[in-house]
């Protein structure tokens, strides 16, 4: 019975974290998911969202871009595009994205191609706010 | 006989290319040391998502997904990854040539082959020999090569490949040896060739997988595509650099070898000039007397 993860964080430019922990809440494809030690071996892919950790008392929060993860003996993995901690969050940048992808939004037809691009867009300067008004 | 002036000009314009060439050379060699770090930061990512790969193919018959299976020799697509810039040796007409090479010999048996080109001067060199064949030129993309960038490039030729416009996909590129030593590298990136399986794990207990098997390998299967034309591409620019770090060295070398050779020449020069003087007024002197 381990009572600690390791938890890798990796993207295409560094590796970002490799630490012990406790918990850790990732944002699934079909849903957020909590994952404890002994968690069973799984593969899953992530969508854009916050992934929170917690060692000891203290959680971590942060913000993910698509990517997957793999448990497998108490190891978890995490390749994702970028990963921001909440410290590394530029507020201002994301609230000026949220803005300009809202406005956007309100102009374009749904079936444009750059629709799609602008949602994704506004779910990623949402998420970045999320996580740096949390992490501090 | 060239005379004094021309040889003192001869050496300043030497010496102005000898700094030329040593600042390009420190240049390089900043930008190399910039480079091999990019490379070797964006290996843990490549080895991890290899390393999921084997284990997925381990558990389970991984063909049948679309970038997996051969699809014969029908078309093919190359891409060439060489710089924008000159002035690096054999770096660029290395690669091009093996692309030419390649689409001339034709080995695997292909209808036809078309090239994609990343950097300038693939396509200057290439134009007037293979030029039908180039059908996509990107260019500045190398010298700050981004994850973004390569994922366009995958995504371009995991499209292409799905709608079965090619065959069979594959990158030319220097791989990076050492600052002095670059191999001209072919790699096949589409069909995704089947990981060896090395180690068996003895808990072979099947994953549980999210959403399904066959989404998460069809997204990470493209994924596979991107981080390998990422790779090559660092791996181009740190060869860039380094290419262009020896040729410029060896080029500084020979402008102050020629210095030499042109200041021994100016001084033989001038001494002569010196000796035909003394002479000429020693026996204007004598006829004097």
């Amino acid at each position: 019975m381990a009572d600690k993860l390791k938890l890798e964080m990796v993207t295409p430019y560094k590796q970002v974290l490799s630490e012990e922990v406790d918990e850790i809440t990732a944002p699934g494809f079909i849903g957020e998911l909590g994952i404890l030690p002994d968690h069973t071996p799984l593969l899953t892919t992530l969508k854009v969202g916050e992934l929170t950790y917690k060692n000891g008392n203290e959680s971590f929060h942060v913000a993910v871009n698509w990517g997957y993860l793999e448990v497998e003996e108490n190891t978890v993995t995490v390749l994702v595009d970028t990963a921001e901690r909440a410290d590394e969050i530029d507020l201002a940048r994301a609230k000026a994205a949220l803005g300009r992808a809202e406005e956007a939004l309100k102009t374009l037809p749904p079936e444009d191609k750059k629709y799609m691009i602008m949602e994704a867009a506004l779910q990623r300067a949402l998420i970045r706010i999320r996580v740096a008004s949390e992490g501090r | 006989m060239p005379s004094l002036k021309d040889i003192k000009k001869r050496i300043s314009s030497v010496k102005n290319t000898e700094q030329i060439t040593k600042a390009m050379k420190m240049v390089a060699a900043a930008k190399l040391r910039r480079a091999q770090e990019a490379a070797v930061a964006a290996r843990p990512y490549a080895e991890k998502l290899h390393a999921v790969m084997s284990n997925l193919a381990q558990r389970e018959e991984a063909d049948g997904h679309a970038l997996l299976s051969q699809r014969g020799t029908g078309r093919a697509l190359i891409v060439l990854m060489t710089a924008d810039r000159g002035l690096c040796g054999g770096f660029n007409a290395n690669v091009s040539k093996e692309a030419e090479r390649m689409i001339r010999n034709n080995e695997h048996g292909f209808d036809d082959i078309d090239l994609m080109i990343i950097g300038r001067k693939g396509r200057d060199f290439l134009k007037n020999r293979v030029g039908d064949k180039i059908v996509k030129v990107h260019e500045n993309i190398t010298s700050d090569a981004t994850y973004k960038t390569a994922q366009l490039i995958g995504q371009e030729i995991v499209n292409d490949y799905s709608e079965e416009k090619y065959d069979a996909v594959y990158v030319i590129y220097n791989a990076f040896q050492s600052a002095i030593v670059q191999n001209v590298t072919v790699e096949r990136v589409l069909p995704i060739e089947p990981q060896e399986t090395e180690t068996i794990k003895e808990n072979s207990v099947d994953y549980l997988y999210e959403p399904d098997r066959g989404d998460v390998l069809s997204q990470l299967l493209p994924k596979m595509v991107e981080v390998q034309i990422f790779r090559a591409l660092l791996e181009s620019n740190a060869s860039e650099q380094g290419a262009r770090m020896s040729s410029m060295d060896s080029a500084s070398r020979n402008a102050a070898e020629m210095i030499g050779k042109l200041t021994l020449q100016y001084n033989r020069a001038r001494q002569a000039a010196i000796t035909k003087e003394l002479m000429e007024i020693i026996s204007g002197a004598e006829s004097i007397k």
